[in-house]
Formats: C-alpha cells, sequence, structure tokens
C-alpha cells in the first residue's frame, strides 16, 4: 500500500500533523470521557471516605447488621439490565431506528426508576429505624456516597427524559445524536460506580 | 465503519456499529461476575480472610468487562487518547483510595486511645 492509499484508508501511516482536526465526534466523545474520568475521581474520594469511616459507629448499628443482600442484588440487576438496554437503545439510534431506540432507552428509563425506588425504600427503612446520616460517621459517609451515586442516576433519568423529548422534536440530528450516545457513556460509568459500591459498600460489610 | 482520521470516540466499536454482540457477551460476562461476587461474600467454602481479596479480583474483573464491552475500550493504536487518559483516571483513583486508607490507618495507629486523651484532660 503507497503513502497516498494509506492516508486515505486509515491513520496509521499519516504523521499527526497532516490528518487535520478530528471531527466532532471524537472530540466530543473524548471530552465527555474526560468528564466521566473526573466524575469518578469525584467517587473515589467519597468511597476512600467511607473506607476510612466505616468503623466508626458511635454505637449504632453495623453495616453487616443494616444491608439487606437480596435487596442490593435487585438493584445490581436492574442497573446492569439498564446499561445493556442502553447500549441497544444507542445501537438503534446508530442506524437510526427510531422505534428501536425509544422502545430500549424507554426499558432503560424503567430500570432506572425500579433501580431509584429500590434504593429510596432502603434509605428510608434506615432513617425510620433510626440509622439516619447524622447517627454516625459510618452513615453519613454511607448515605454520601450511596446518595451521590443515586443523584447520578436521577440526572441521568431527567437527561434521558430530555434526550427523548429532543429525538421527537429535532429528529436524529447530528447534534441530537451526540448526546445522546454521551448520555449511553453517561449511564455505562454509574454502572461501573455501582460495582465498587456493591463490593466496598454491601458485601464488604463487616 | 471506516477508521477515523483521529482515532474514535469512546463507547463506538469500530469493527462492528451495528451488531448487539458485544453488549451481550458483556451482559452475560457482568452476570456472571455478579452472581459469583455475591455467592462470594455468603459462601463458607473460601477461607474466610480470603473473600475481600476474592470479592475485589472479581469486581476489578467485572469493572474490566464493563470498559472492554460497554466503553469499547482497548489498547488499539486509534484509542491511544482514550487509553491514556483511562490509565490516568485509574492511578489517581487509587492514589486516593489507597493513599487515604495508608495515611488514616497510620493517624489511627499514632493516636492515643480516647478514654486515656479524656483522662490526662480532668
Amino acid at each position: 500500500m503507497s503513502t497516498g492509499e494509506q492516508a486515505l484508508h486509515g491513520s496509521a501511516g499519516v504523521p499527526l500533523a497532516l490528518r487535520g482536526p478530528a471531527p466532532l465526534k471524537v472530540v466530543a466523545g473524548f471530552g465527555f470521557w474526560l468528564f466521566l474520568l473526573s466524575d469518578i475521581i469525584v467517587f473515589a474520594a467519597l468511597f476512600a471516605a467511607y473506607a476510612v469511616l466505616s468503623d466508626s459507629t458511635a454505637g449504632g448499628l453495623s453495616g453487616a447488621a443494616l444491608f439487606e443482600k437480596p435487596r442490593v442484588l435487585l438493584e445490581t440487576l436492574c442497573l446492569l439490565a439498564s446499561s445493556a438496554t442502553c447500549g441497544f437503545g444507542t445501537l438503534a439510534m446508530f442506524r437510526t431506528d427510531a422505534r428501536a431506540m425509544y422502545f430500549w432507552m424507554g426499558i432503560t428509563f424503567l430500570l432506572g426508576v425500579c433501580f431509584l425506588s429500590i434504593e429510596g425504600r432502603e434509605f428510608a427503612s434506615m432513617v425510620a429505624a433510626g440509622a439516619g446520616p447524622s447517627h454516625s460517621a459510618f452513615l453519613s459517609a454511607f448515605f454520601t456516597l450511596v446518595g451521590t451515586h443515586g443523584l447520578h442516576v436521577s440526572m441521568g433519568l431527567i437527561w434521558l427524559i430530555v434526550m427523548l423529548l429532543q429525538v421527537t422534536t429535532l429528529g436524529f440530528d447530528p447534534m441530537v445524536t451526540r448526546r445522546l450516545y454521551c448520555f449511553g457513556l453517561f449511564w455505562h460509568a454509574l454502572d461501573i460506580v455501582w460495582i465498587g459500591v456493591f463490593t466496598i459498600v454491601y458485601l464488604g460489610a463487616r | 465503519m471506516q477508521v477515523e482520521a483521529q482515532g474514535h470516540p469512546p463507547g463506538v466499536d469500530p469493527h462492528e456499529q451495528h451488531g448487539a454482540s458485544t453488549y451481550l457477551i458483556g451482559l452475560g460476562c457482568a452476570l456472571v461476575l455478579t452472581v459469583a461476587s455475591f455467592w462470594a461474600s455468603s459462601t463458607s467454602l473460601v477461607y474466610a480472610p480470603g473473600v475481600p481479596v476474592l470479592l475485589a479480583a472479581l469486581a476489578i474483573a467485572q469493572m474490566g468487562v464493563h470498559v472492554a464491552f460497554f466503553f469499547h475500550i482497548s489498547s488499539a493504536p486509534d484509542q491511544a487518547n482514550n487509553f491514556l487518559a483511562l490509565a490516568f483516571g485509574v492511578f489517581v483513583t487509587g492514589l486516593i483510595v489507597f493513599g487515604s486508607i495508608m495515611i488514616m490507618a497510620h493517624l489511627n495507629h499514632n493516636m492515643m486511645p480516647m478514654d486515656e486523651l479524656m483522662k490526662m484532660q480532668r
């Protein structure tokens, strides 16, 4: 293959200086990837705080006595399934199949709502049992970490509604597809954070 | 899909943009690892002090599955930007988490027990 052919067919043989500006989709995707990594660093700080404070129960109940594993497994399955359906929705968006996109993103939304309602019920029952965030450093760290994740999921659901409305009104405009594709990345990142939450907080509870 | 002139963004599989197979493989692996984690946390088959290590290994494996099959991040040459950013993110995350735990454990170790401190103040 000559150099000219390589320049046409791939980036491998072309010096960086001769490649020209990257397409907007690549720039937006990479920028959003950097945002997600910095968001994960925020969660790293909250995980560190939780790990340090998880034994400071101030005489109250410890995590092992408070958490119910079947409920956590159900939450995990909701979020995992919604990550996959979100992927299917993104694929449907790329082939501009509106009906499949609405179908998969609708399921993603419902699974996200399921997750939030299970988590909300868990928080409510803990507060009702006197294990609210003001009781001990352990519970403050727990509600901050898990609550921040829940807040991200809520924001993601609002974002998803906005994006579905934009698809309805603007169609598969390049700007709309780019945003919906960034939403998909955001949703997968929340799932990665949740792996840390259920492993460290719920399964690692003593 | 043609290889982009400037690499390609995360979340897009360059070889198979219209297929769902990577998501299905990822979902299957993640399900197996999730169930294994919940099993490991409540089993008596594994030597008890080794359970946290097993859980950590399963969690890291599952995060790897998500990065590879949902984000489609790989170490391919046209993904160098994404991969280096990921490496930096993992590095900073490790510094924050393990650094905090180590520093706070040393502080706890060097601190006088709280009840003796109270006695001294009387």
